[in-house]
């Protein structure tokens, strides 16, 4: 089952999904499914050693803790969840996390390969995590700051009902006690299995965003790998700050149907970080191990 | 409208076609043998008129999904030429260049100057193409915008057209950022201070859609769709193949029924017996004699109160559990 989540979630970010079937079987398996439990293989890779999918470059767990999870050969920015963008960014990795009894729900029944409920209960029973975005309030540098911050572990981070309603609470949070708001991103999209309610969260959001823009109060979105559809079509690509962390894959479509609608070959480095800011829609990118300072510093200039 | 002889039938329009070659067969023979078959012939229109409305009455999903594609439909041109008088497109994003798929300009409604913008299909193959299937790129988007802040300048009323099965997902959209095109005009569109009014005319798809899908009041089309994705990708992606789309469709409820039970639109326009492509002055004279009093009504309410309002519609749309842990 675990393979189908991932295959799910390499679907969502527009990855070709690689069965069981595809690879050749020099050998065979005795034993039928895969038993790891996701607890024990999250995204962050656990464990004594991790290898860099970019250069194969192996280093200690510990090691590439220490670099905040980039490789320390060539920089690969490793896809991390909340609680490591919490640690790194706050003040001594102290904060509080805001809304978080709200949960999905099956509202519509939806059944594809499986009942929506009964993935969503699956998930809850191998992870902490109660959605696709947790929200927090902590200081950086000294400055109060409210993050939401995407899980992609959770349905591919994908945007449904319960993303749309943190955020929006977040927003009003910020704007009752006057903090800056920020939202790093990390999703295939919206969530399907919610249909058209997951579409209106784009407004939603959108609406928010209306409100904290009156408020006068900053917004900084922070694109990471990867960042498609509904997010990169609402506040994804709406911040007073547009930045990103090197390397992220960031688009409206996913580079699967790009390539499939003009049967071309994407360009080298298309849909890139790098790509988005030569074609001006990034105010700058990042890297992690700067973020933390980075951010101080532009939160103090919007004070100031 | 495509004369009887020129017209396109899904497959369950089949009875009705055959009824249609049997009026046509007992027309020849009429005329033939110099008979007056006119009592005949009633019959056999009536028949169609029963059929058409019987089928419209039990579609499923899937069909519905069918038919805001039926070739024959009426797009936004049509609505525009049939609704209003003194239409006046314009073109342009004023940046790059002006998107096909996407069109507008002002017109006059009832006596009222209103600002109408919507996608607009192809009627034929090669139209299709220089319209791109009604998939607008960016620059359709920023047009659509800037259409919209013209009206806002000048307090007219916005009306959209949607039709569409997706913003486009090619390279130069991503270039010119398709994302950030939709995402900017949802964020203006929910802060306009002249009243917007949408409709679902075809089909309705995802960011796509939304892109010019935020207004105060948001209709759909008796036999049209809206949701996130369409049914063919959801089938691919959540399936693996193409061939649950029917399933899809199901499961997305995607029809205007049952999104304005879940109240994420605020109405539905019926449409003449058998769907709009029967009879496109009916289907336009339904539509306009519901946009009218909405505008009216719209009017009255004070600008920055319509903000609040349409903020807060969209706000309440969701649905989630509170567990404390």
């Amino acid at each position: 089952m675990s393979q189908k989540i991932e295959d799910f979630d390499a679907n969502l970010a527009g990855e070709e999904g690689k069965t069981e079937e595809t690879k050749s079987s020099w050998f065979k398996r005795i034993k039928k499914g895969i038993n790891t439990k996701t607890s024990e293989k999250k995204e962050t890779p656990e464990g004594l050693w991790a290898k860099c999918p970019q250069c194969n470059y192996i280093c200690t767990m510990t090691e590439l803790r220490e670099h905040l999870f980039v490789c320390p050969k060539d920089g690969y920015h490793h896809r991390i969840g909340s609680e490591e963008y919490y640690d790194i960014i706050f003040d001594d990795g102290q904060y509080a996390e805001l809304f978080g009894d709200i949960r999905s729900k099956d509202f519509l029944g939806f059944t594809d390969l499986k009942p929506y409920h009964k993935r969503l209960e699956d998930i809850w029973s191998k992870t902490d995590l109660k959605d696709s975005m947790r929200v927090a309030v902590g200081k950086v540098n000294g400055q109060d700051l409210v993050i939401a911050c995407m899980d992609f572990e959770f349905i591919g981070g994908s945007l449904g009902s319960v993303m749309g309603e943190k955020f929006a609470r977040a927003v009003t949070y910020c704007i009752e006690h006057r903090f800056p708001y920020m939202v790093i991103s990390k999703s295939g999209g919206a969530r399907m299995m919610e249909s058209a309610f997951s579409l209106m969260q784009l407004a939603k959001t959108s609406g928010s965003l209306s409100l904290l823009s009156d408020a006068k109060l900053p917004y900084i979105s922070l694109l990471t790998d990867p960042t498609f559809g509904g997010i990169s079509a609402s506040f994804g690509m709406l911040g007073d700050l547009n930045i990103a962390e090197p390397g992220a894959l960031i688009g409206f479509a996913g580079p699967r149907v790009i390539k499939e609608t003009i049967k071309k070959d994407l360009p080298a480095g298309f849909q890139r970080s790098e790509f988005l800011l030569e074609h001006g829609f990034l105010d700058f990118i990042v890297p992690r191990p700067e973020l933390k300072e980075k951010l101080s510093t532009v939160l103090s200039l919007f004070k100031n | 409208m495509p004369s009887n002889a020129n017209r396109q039938f899904l497959d369950f329009e089949k009875p009705i076609k055959d009824l249609i070659e049997e009026i046509e067969i007992t027309k020849a023979r009429q005329d033939k043998h110099h008979l007056d078959l006119g009592e005949q012939i009633n019959i056999l229109e009536q028949k169609i008129l029963d059929k058409r409305t019987e089928l419209t009455s039990q579609l499923s999903s899937w069909q519905r999904v069918q038919l805001s594609r039926h070739p024959d439909r009426p797009y936004t041109m049509k609505y525009i030429q049939k609704m209003t008088t003194q239409f006046v497109e314009l073109f342009g994003d004023r940046n790059v260049k002006d998107d096909k798929a996407m069109v507008g300009g002002f017109a006059n409604l009832d006596g009222e100057t209103v600002m109408i913008i919507g996608q607009q299909k192809g009627i034929n193959t090669k139209m299709r193409q220089l319209r791109n299937f009604g998939m607008a790129n960016p620059e359709g988007y920023r047009k659509a915008l800037r259409l919209m802040k013209l009206a806002e300048k000048f307090n007219k009323p916005i009306i959209t057209l949607i039709d569409t099965p997706g913003a486009f997902p090619g390279l130069e959209a991503e270039e010119r950022g398709q994302g950030e095109a939709i995402a900017r005009n949802i964020y203006e569109m929910m802060r306009l201070t002249v009243p917007v009014i949408c409709v679902i005319i075809g089909e309705g798809a995802s960011g796509g859609a939304l892109g010019i899908g935020v207004g105060d009041r948001v209709f759909m089309m008796e036999n049209s769709w809206y949701t996130v994705i369409s049914p063919e990708n959801c089938s691919t992606i959540l399936w693996r193949s193409w061939a649950q789309k029917e399933i899809a469709a199901e499961q997305l409820k995607l029809t205007g029924d049952k999104m304005l039970g879940f109240g994420l639109i605020d109405g539905i326009i019926p449409e003449p017996a058998g769907g709009a492509h029967w009879d496109y002055d009916e289907s336009a004279r339904i539509l306009k004699e519901h946009l009218v009093p909405v505008i009216r009504q719209l009017r009255e309410i004070p600008a920055q109160e319509r903000i609040t309002q349409r903020i807060e519609k969209f706000s309440k749309m969701g649905f989630w559990d509170e567990v404390p842990a």
